[in-house]
């Protein structure tokens, strides 16, 4: 029975992942001094598998590292040990530790091994340190430690190995364990086959035959131990010292046959460690996998089901020998019946890419902990609707700004806790994460309870970096939204949390990317709100067709503020060339697509169509266009797949009829029209003018 | 769909004991001249249809079908090399070709007056292209091989297709 194993590496390194991120927010949870048992329990849990599965693909180092950690829980959960709040910092560097040492092993790169030495050593010490009694198993889990210390020398193991007659279902063999054996020094085999029945008696998937082994070479116990790592709940084993005169004899508590093995699926399932060697040769491979709930699968499989009902049921009618008005009347049905289906499986295939923010949300109580002691304030940190979804793309690209914004918020906007009791708050500030949903968008607010943004220090700020003049007059929210500016910081002190003026203005440039867009309020002493929106997908969008000649535009419904109908009188020129539409009290720059985009339409004086407002990156724009079509859902397709990217354009879709419509790229479409002509400089300035 | 038809029987037609060492070629008229490409390029051959005309483009880029499900140019190259424009006709045929771009690759279609045959040409016998001077830019041009006495002038379409306002900007195709 050959596997390779290296089919099962990128899953292990997922669930990895998992696991550690599992452990992280549980240490987090854990309250010093009245630890939560279950809690620990899970975080041991988490542990053990990293350590099981990196014995089985060869990643000894993880392994051996994991193990000390395990130890360490392992006595935390029998409450030998206290919880404290060192063992728990500890803990969690350990898991950033395994973290990167995982994803190192992950590129096919080399371990940091002094930092995980280090590491190491810090939770050897505690270990060491006072805390556990002395107890068989932790005896023997120390002598583990002592192990990797100990100058390793000449030893030699004896090992008593009897499987449980089921050891064979499981998948384990014990040659391959016995090979593996034989890798670490010279081995004897001595089987003891008391127990084997005759041959008639005998069923050939069980197992009759226990071993007596001797091990000699350079090899400590924790290596035996990984060798042994899946088998350890079906069998019993003891391992003893045989040249040291003491000769510590470690038993494993035998396994309670049954229902033990219920609880260890992950050792059943998997080989003993024989093939392991190549699953380290193997390429890390790059393909992104994503996790999807049983129930929206079962959800698309019974879609499916109706799917193909319905198909039988049209073709049952196109088999018709004739086809009057009854045969339409259940066309129409029909037909009505496959829009139906269509809709519905498109909604809840794209339900598959969405994942609950949490995904994003959950680095966030770390993070809080770790700047919140380092900059000595006191930060609680509170998350809601951490179950509202979004799709994969979406949330891998948000991360860096929301952890951005976060940082931030600790930094600049919670006061120091003395500061705080100053102005009468409570001395522990609160930083919220909310996520919700609004219309087609999900809204995610960052709010904290803090000082606020100081209007005065971003005025003198932005007027010393030319960003404004001191002429200018500025509404509130036009001062906070400098911020976003590039270059701005007005941080006091430049620390390494933030405050290099590099920051808001990637913020907000990589969720425009996303086709969203983000906004600050504020109120001094009180706090301000960072609100991010952004598109539920990539994927798909609502969108306007727009009628230019004979070409179809869509807009993208998101940007349309309005569409109207121009009366004479509504549209002004600035020196003869640029219109400019009066809307309300704003003045718009008219662009007129059919010449932006060189198309030839009778429909050139602008009562004769229609003028889309639109709004792209804080301009807004009035798009001239020949008429209205409908609103739809669209599909979008990349121009940039096998041609490239066309200014204006974000993309393509395909329409109902098959023919191909263009996306319009609101932003860029402004910048194009800024390069034309200068009409929107010229309408900003009128547009000031009014202001004053 | 005639020519479809045609290619698939001269593929059949092909002597397998011939294959070694020869490249088989699929040749369009352009203009009265033949050209030839790799036929292992040629994904398929449709008849004209109507485009979607991308704005402030070349005017070769004729515009973007739907093939399928996926976007695709296509390039008239009448306009391409600089030929007098003709209006489509019945006979007016794209070869959607695949375009490699170091490892990736684009699918483009390409617009001319229509496709001719399919040969076997002996590696040995595709000749270098002669110097033109600055009459003729060889940069596309593979070779030119003699087939029937006819001279066939083979393309090089990822040299053709990679280069001035076609070339992949990096930036943007990493998508």
């Amino acid at each position: 029975m050959t596997i390779d194993m290296s089919q099962f590496l990128e899953t292990f390194y997922e669930e990895s992942f998992e696991g550690l991120e599992v452990m992280e927010t549980e240490l987090l949870n854990l309250d010093t001094g009245a630890a939560d048992g279950e809690i620990i329990n899970t975080i041991f849990r988490a542990a053990h598998s990293i350590k099981g599965g990196s014995g089985t693909f060869g990643l000894n180092d993880v392994a051996t590292f994991t193990h000390v950690m395990e130890t360490l829980l392992d006595e935390m959960r029998d409450g030998r040990r206290e919880v404290t709040q060192d063992a728990v910092d500890i803990l969690l560097r350990s898991v950033d530790v395994l973290r990167d040492m995982l994803s190192l092993l992950r590129a096919g790169e080399k371990v940091d091994e002094d930092r995980v030495a280090v590491a190491k050593k810090e939770l050897d010490m505690l270990l060491a340190g006072d805390g556990g009694n002395e107890s068989e198993h932790t005896g023997a889990n120390e002598v583990d430690v002592d192990g990797d210390e100990q100058v390793s020398g000449e030893k030699e193991w004896k090992i008593i190995f009897k499987p449980f007659p089921g050891l064979l279902q499981t998948g384990n063999d014990p040659v391959r364990i016995f090979r593996e054996l034989e890798s670490l020094g010279i081995l004897e085999v001595k089987a003891d086959l008391s127990k084997l029945p005759s041959f008639d008696e005998m069923v050939s998937e069980e197992c009759y035959i226990s071993w007596e082994l001797v091990l000699k070479g350079e090899i400590d116990k924790s290596e035996i131990d990984d060798v042994f790592a899946w088998v350890e709940d079906d069998c019993e084993l003891e391992i003893t010292e045989l040249n040291q005169g003491s000769g510590k004899v470690i038993k494993k508590p035998v396994a309670n046959s049954e229902n033990d093995r219920k609880e260890s699926p992950v050792a059943s399932k998997n080989t003993p460690p024989a093939n392991s060697s190549k699953a380290k040769k193997s390429k890390p491979t790059e393909s992104g996998s994503i996790r999807v709930s049983i129930d929206k699968i079962d959800d698309l499989i019974n879609m499916m089901g109706e799917l193909v009902i319905t198909q039988s049921m049209l073709s049952e009618l196109g088999g018709a020998e004739e086809f009057g008005n009854i045969q339409i009347e259940k066309l129409r049905d029909g037909l009505g019946q496959l829009e139906r289906n269509t809709r519905e499986m498109q909604e809840n295939i794209m339900r598959i890419r969405m994942l609950p923010i949490s995904f994003a949300f959950q680095r966030f109580p770390r993070l809080v902990h770790d700047l919140s002691s380092k900059l000595g304030k006191k930060i609680e940190l509170l998350m809601s609707g951490e179950n509202t979804e979004l799709d994969k793309t979406v949330m891998e690209k948000i991360g860096d700004p929301l952890v951005h914004l976060v940082r931030n918020s600790i930094d600049h906007g919670i006061e120091s806790p003395d500061q705080r009791v100053e102005s009468g708050k409570d001395e522990t500030g609160i930083i919220q994460l909310n996520a919700f949903h609004e219309g087609g968008n999900i809204v995610i607010e960052i709010v904290d309870d803090g000082a606020g943004l100081n209007k005065e220090r971003i005025l003198s700020k932005a007027i010393e970096n030319g960003v404004i003049k001191e002429s200018d007059a500025l509404t509130d929210e036009q001062i906070y939204d400098l911020i976003f500016q590039p270059g701005f910081s007005t941080a006091e002190v430049i620390s390494d949390v933030s405050g290099r003026g590099v920051g808001m203005d990637v913020v907000r440039r990589n969720i425009r990317d996303l086709g969203g867009a983000v906004e600050v309020s504020s109120r001094a002493g009180l706090g301000s709100t960072f609100t991010i929106r952004l598109p539920l997908t990539l994927a798909i969008m609502d969108g306007q067709s727009v009628r230019v000649g004979k070409e179809n535009y869509i807009v993208p419904l998101i940007s349309i503020v309005e569409s109207v109908q121009v009366r004479a009188g509504e549209v002004k020129g600035v020196a003869g060339k640029a219109s400019l539409y009066q809307l309300r009290d704003e003045y718009i720059p008219i662009v007129r697509l059919h010449e932006t985009f060189s198309i030839d339409t009778e429909c050139k004086q602008l009562e004769d169509g229609l003028l889309v407002v639109v709004e792209g990156e804080g301009t807004k724009i009035a798009l001239f266009v020949d008429d209205l079509l409908g609103q739809q859902q669209v599909v979008i397709k990349s121009l940039e797949t096998n041609y490239k990217k066309v200014t204006g354009i974000s993309g393509a879709t395909i329409l109902g009829d098959g023919t191909v419509a263009l996306i319009i790229d609101v932003a860029g479409l402004i910048h194009l029209a800024q390069t034309d002509e200068n009409i929107i400089k010229s309408a900003t300035d009128k547009d000031s003018e009014i202001a004053a | 769909m005639q020519s479809t038809q045609a290619v698939s029987e001269e593929q059949v037609n092909v002597d397998i004991g011939d294959m070694t060492d020869t490249d088989q070629f699929l040749t369009f008229i352009l203009a009265g001249e033949e050209y030839g490409v790799d036929i292992l390029r040629v994904q398929e051959i449709k008849g004209w249809d109507a485009v979607t005309t991308i704005p402030n483009t070349p005017e070769y880029l004729r515009g973007v079908i739907n093939l399928r499900g996926t976007i695709v140019p296509i390039i008239d190259m009448r306009i391409r090399f600089g030929l007098e424009k003709l209006d489509y006709g019945p006979l007016t045929v794209v070869i959607v070709l695949k375009v490699d771009h170091g490892e990736k690759s684009r699918v483009i279609g390409i617009v001319v007056d229509g496709v001719s045959d399919v040969y076997n040409v002996p590696e040995d016998e595709v000749k270098p292209s002669p110097d033109f001077g600055s009459a003729v830019d060889t940069e596309f041009v593979r070779g030119l091989a003699t087939i029937d006495e006819k001279m066939v002038i083979i393309l090089d379409i990822d040299q053709m297709f990679n280069s001035g306002d076609l070339e992949i900007i990096d930036s943007c195709a990493d998508e």
